[in-house]
């Protein structure tokens, strides 16, 4: 399963989410585990053989033996007098194979093949065919096309079926008739079409192609085969003309939509790109210095475009292209997505007041409220992957709603505060009693404990 | 070598043979000494037929692979190139022959054999280059169908999805006549194409050659793991051997603890695997009991099965660690938990969070397309809305020019709108079963143990299509995409087989494009049913998952150079 390109979240994103697995009473892997025990002690029990394991020889290199692909390897650049030497280990090699008892089997399936061979002589038969119907009827197609009329109908069906499959009929109407003519015909001939768009895709061709689609009226495929094209343009300028130019094709209108975003996208890019060059290599900037860039910010996905603005830009106005707030408008950016992107990346450069910032709302009263589009949990998860300090952690940790969840990162991340808290608010004196032993000896979390547990106004339900 | 083709109901071994006398007679025709020059897609799939020793015994005394430049110096009289009929290889060979030095003696000569077949555009294509008139023979070799185990059949061809349909359709209606002798074998042919249940290979597969598929990829049967579980341990020597390639093992029939546990539910692994410890181990033990020279030598004839035995059982005890790390994961748990749901039917109608979550964090594109695809096809297409905001969170987080990607999966009908404004899936869903809710991994008594619930619908055809027959479903099979037909063909009274009182019927499988594992094995296990009635032989286009399917489905992007 591996990644897409790599691009600056790639870079800076330092792990992918990890599971954490709980020591569990398997039965599976300990079974696993007793089975792998059972086979290492095997092999002290038998004589060792184990550096010669007969029946599969396999070099180091994984191909086995005698296998095609081993003997690409071997022979490519060997002379021929080392391939004998090989001989006879290749002859060991394939007399060891044990001899695995063979089922007797019913039926032969040589009539199968034999019968099988005649599938391709459909082809032979056309051959024939259409050997002598192309010589025959090629002088009749250098009349004028008045008379292509009578050539086609003398075919039946069957015939030209065969025909166009061969594929000499198809590329020889396409040099000799006009399009027009070719096209329609070909409208009502669904194989034969299928043929030559595939054919017209696999020899570039491409206007050819394209206008074989207007034709048909497929339109929103002309527009996507267009588009396509774009990714052939290596130079940035050149393909944000290009994209421009895209924004009219017959999209789909949601289509049409994210074409033009891809546009806008691009030229904002070329435009941070330029500027921020321009800063790193002026060494004033201290963000630019302190964290120079890994890659360009062209091409990039608007995610990624977002989080390195986030990163880089994250103070400017929304005024700027390359402010967070500008981006987020002009792209129409959902909030989950906003503040999930704007949290990683303040996350990374450890600007805890940020993150602050980012889940607090204000209401109309003027009373903050911490508030995430995305759940407590996940907060704390990737500010824990950024290392944020237990303070830090601790004040997100509280605001998850789940209890069980609660305890089991604050357990986890040793968020003291939030345990004692919790415990006490569900009456659990066992629990927080057995806590005590993870807290360290006369801290203020051990004299909290205690002084919690000596609270007579509780009542405490174990 | 072939022992995992002879196997199964019906020889293949034969269909192997027959491989390799065309092989041969091809070889033999370029007279004297060759070198190959070979398509590297095609080296996989050789390899089921022949190996290196039948080359080398028709004078093939080296082999390179494709690629521009100049040909090696090698002193053969025959130079042969083995590949596709691709342009992009003839561009390659014509590059190889307009630099062969004409000037050399003794000069060689050039074929070509084109797998599977000639190809006039390639043809053209070497002509317009003008290097069409070096070749000496030019000829096709039809591995079409190549024999992978001694039930399943596979073309491996990527692009055979509707090709074959066609075929096998005009097959069928324009040769009436011929047809008898083409499989007098098999009792019913059954062409299933993949768009009759895109469904199937999207859900992550359970069985354990399913996972080792999902996770590893097997190729032609092999398939290529991790080296450390497999380092042999050595007394005294620390780690310093360490290999670093992957190891590569090969996965058939003929390997007996394979054959016995490939198809169970990866629940049920286990259990089998330290029980077969329990057995080796105490074969071993034997030894201490044999006294006289008869049972030591009894002891000693029967090692190396014994060694085979044990080297086997910690292959695949290694493997199984490696696919349960995979999945006790929490990814794992909460990806296959979200597939569960929409199977069955739940919440397929509003927009995920997991899904929505995996996007944020930028989980790998196919796993998200998986997801999504699936969530369509059990809801019969997508609301407007919620495929708007779909496509919309992957083409902002993962790039504006999957919008081609996203073509693609709606024209193959994996994610596309809910045009007839209802989901036909539940009625589907209840009607044949596909949902079972008391599912026995460890002893199954259904086919829906290979997804541990989720009864494949192409089996579940088949399964109708034997018992009671396809006329007690006519409702739902019109429900489903594309048009359907039986035809009884008339075998003369010659041809005609006498079945044995309680033998079975043999059924032909055919999936057009493309086939799980995991069907393969609800398939073995309808065979393998008591009073079942019929065996399956599978053949397919070629052996998917997932992942390789979507992927086949991508658009090839090109990344953006820096």
């Amino acid at each position: 399963m591996s990644r897409a390109r790599a691009d600056e979240e790639e870079y800076w994103h330092s792990s992918k989410f990890r599971a954490f697995t709980f020591d569990d009473e398997d039965d599976e892997l300990s079974q696993l585990k007793e089975s792998k025990r059972a086979v290492n002690s095997l092999r002290d029990i038998v004589d060792d053989d184990d550096d010669d394991d007969d029946l599969e020889r396999v070099s180091w290199s994984g191909e086995p033996v005698g296998s095609i692909s081993w003997s690409i390897k071997e022979t490519a650049s060997s002379s021929t007098s080392s391939l004998e030497g090989q001989d006879s280990s290749l002859q060991k090699g394939s007399s060891s194979y044990a001899a695995f008892p063979k089922q007797v089997s019913s039926y032969s399936l040589s009539s199968l093949f034999k019968g099988r061979n005649r599938l391709p002589s459909f082809q032979s038969l056309s051959n024939a065919l259409s050997d002598t119907g192309v010589k025959n009827y090629a002088p009749e197609l250098r009349r004028p096309k008045a008379e292509y009329k009578d050539y086609s109908s003398d075919w039946s069906p069957k015939d030209t079926v065969k025909r166009m499959q061969r594929g000499k009929v198809l590329i020889f109407l396409k040099r000799t008739l006009r399009r027009e003519i070719l096209f329609r015909e070909l409208e009502v001939r669904q194989v034969a079409l299928c043929h030559l768009i595939h054919f017209l895709k696999e020899t570039g061709e491409q206007k050819l192609l394209l206008d074989l689609l207007r034709f048909l009226d497929r339109t929103e495929e002309v527009a996507l085969s267009q588009y396509r094209e774009h990714l052939n343009i290596q130079d940035v300028e050149k393909r944000r003309e290009f994209l421009k130019g895209c924004i009219g094709l017959p999209f789909s209108a949601e289509d049409t939509s994210h074409i033009q975003d891809h546009y806008t996208l691009l030229e904002r890019q070329i435009i941070i790109e330029a500027n921020d060059r321009h800063l790193e290599t002026a060494g004033q900037s201290e963000i630019f210095r302190k964290y120079p860039r890994k890659a360009s910010i062209l091409n990039m996905p608007l995610v990624t475009t977002l989080f390195y603005s986030c990163f880089y830009h994250y103070t400017e106005a929304e005024g700027t292209f390359s402010s967070p707030t500008n981006l987020k408008k002009t792209f129409k950016i959902p909030d989950k997505q906003y503040v999930l992107t704007a949290l990683a990346a303040r996350a990374k450069l450890r600007a805890w007041d940020d993150v602050d910032a980012l889940l607090t709302t204000k209401n109309w009263l003027g009373y903050t409220k911490k508030k995430a589009p995305i759940g407590f949990h996940r907060v704390v998860e990737i500010l824990q992957r950024n290392n944020a300090p237990v303070q830090v952690l601790q004040e997100y940790v509280r605001l998850v709603e789940d209890v069980e969840t609660r305890l089991n990162l604050a357990t986890k991340y040793k968020c003291h505060d939030v345990v004692i808290e919790t415990y006490r608010d569900l009456k659990d004196r066992i629990q927080l009693t057995a806590y005590k032993c993870k807290v360290e000896r006369g801290s203020a979390e051990e004299q909290n404990i205690n002084s919690i547990l000596n609270n007579t106004q509780i009542r405490w339900k174990n | 070598m072939a022992a995992h083709l002879s196997s199964g109901r019906v020889n293949l071994t034969a269909l192997r043979e027959a491989g390799r006398r065309e092989l041969r007679q091809f070889l033999d025709k370029c007279a004297g000494s060759k070198a190959i020059v070979w398509d590297e897609y095609l080296t996989g799939p050789f390899g089921l037929i022949a190996q290196y020793s039948l080359l080398k015994e028709h004078e093939v005394e080296k082999m390179v692979t494709l690629k521009p430049g100049r040909l090696p110096q090698a002193d053969v009289k025959n130079v042969i190139f083995f590949v596709r009929p691709k342009l992009e290889l003839m561009d390659i060979i014509t590059d190889n022959v307009l630099r062969e030095d004409r000037g050399r003696s003794p000069q060689r000569d050039f074929h070509i054999l084109f797998v599977p077949r000639r190809s006039l555009l390639c043809e053209q294509w070497l002509k317009e280059q003008g290097v069409l008139g070096s070749f000496i023979h030019r000829e096709q070799y039809s591995l079409d169908l190549i024999p992978v185990d001694g039930d399943l059949l596979s073309m491996e061809s990527e692009s055979a999805f509707k090709h074959v349909a066609n075929m096998m359709i005009r097959m069928k209606r324009e040769f009436p006549g011929s047809q008898n002798s083409i499989f007098p074998v098999f009792d019913t042919l059954l062409l299933l194409d993949r768009n009759v249940d895109l469904l199937t290979p999207l859900a992550t597969q359970l069985t354990y050659e399913g996972l080792i598929d999902e996770i590893y990829g097997i190729q032609n049967t092999y398939v290529k793991l991790p080296p450390e579980k497999f380092a042999p341990k050595k007394q005294g020597e620390g780690g310093k051997d360490l290999p670093t390639e992957p190891k590569k093992l090969q996965l058939n029939s003929a390997e007996e603890l394979y054959a016995e546990i490939r198809d169970k539910n990866f629940n049920a692994v286990g259990s089998v695997l330290s029980k077969k410890a329990k057995i080796i181990s105490a074969a071993f033990e034997e030894r201490h009991h044999a006294k006289t020279v008869g049972e030591i030598k009894q002891f000693v004839s029967q090692l190396p099965h014994m060694q085979a035995a044990r080297s086997s059982l910690a292959n695949h005890t290694s493997i199984a660690e490696l696919i349960k790390d995979i999945t006790t994961s929490e990814d794992f748990f909460d990806n296959l938990t979200v597939e569960q749901e929409f199977m069955s039917g739940i919440d397929t109608d509003k927009a995920n969070n997991y899904i929505e979550d995996c996007i944020a964090q930028k989980h790998p594109l196919i796993k998200i397309l998986r997801l999504v695809c699936l969530q369509s096809v059990c809801n019969s297409g997508l609301k407007q809305k919620v495929l708007d905001h779909y496509k919309r969170e992957i083409l902002q987080t993962y790039g504006y020019e999957h919008i081609l990607t996203l073509n693609n999966l709606e024209k193959a009908g994996l994610l596309k709108l809910q045009t007839s404004g209802r989901n036909n899936y539940p009625t589907i869903r209840k009607t044949l079963r596909l949902w079972m809710d008391d599912v026995n991994e460890q002893n199954p008594n259904d086919i829906s143990y290979v997804y541990s619930g989720y009864a494949p619908l192409s089996v579940r055809l088949a399964q109708l299509l034997a018992r009671p027959g396809w006329r007690s479903i006519e409702e739902v099979l019109k429900m489903l995409p594309g048009p359907h037909f039986e035809e009884r063909q008339q075998l003369p009274t010659g041809l005609q087989k006498k079945r044995q009182h309680g033998e079975n019927r043999v059924t032909l499988v055919f999936f057009l494009g493309g086939v799980t594992y995991a069907e393969i094995a609800a398939l073995r296990f309808l065979s393998q049913m008591e009073d079942g009635g019929t065996e399956y032989v599978i053949a397919t286009t070629k052996l998917i998952n997932g992942t390789s399917w979507i992927k086949s489905l991508m658009e090839k992007l090109e990344p953006a150079p820096f």
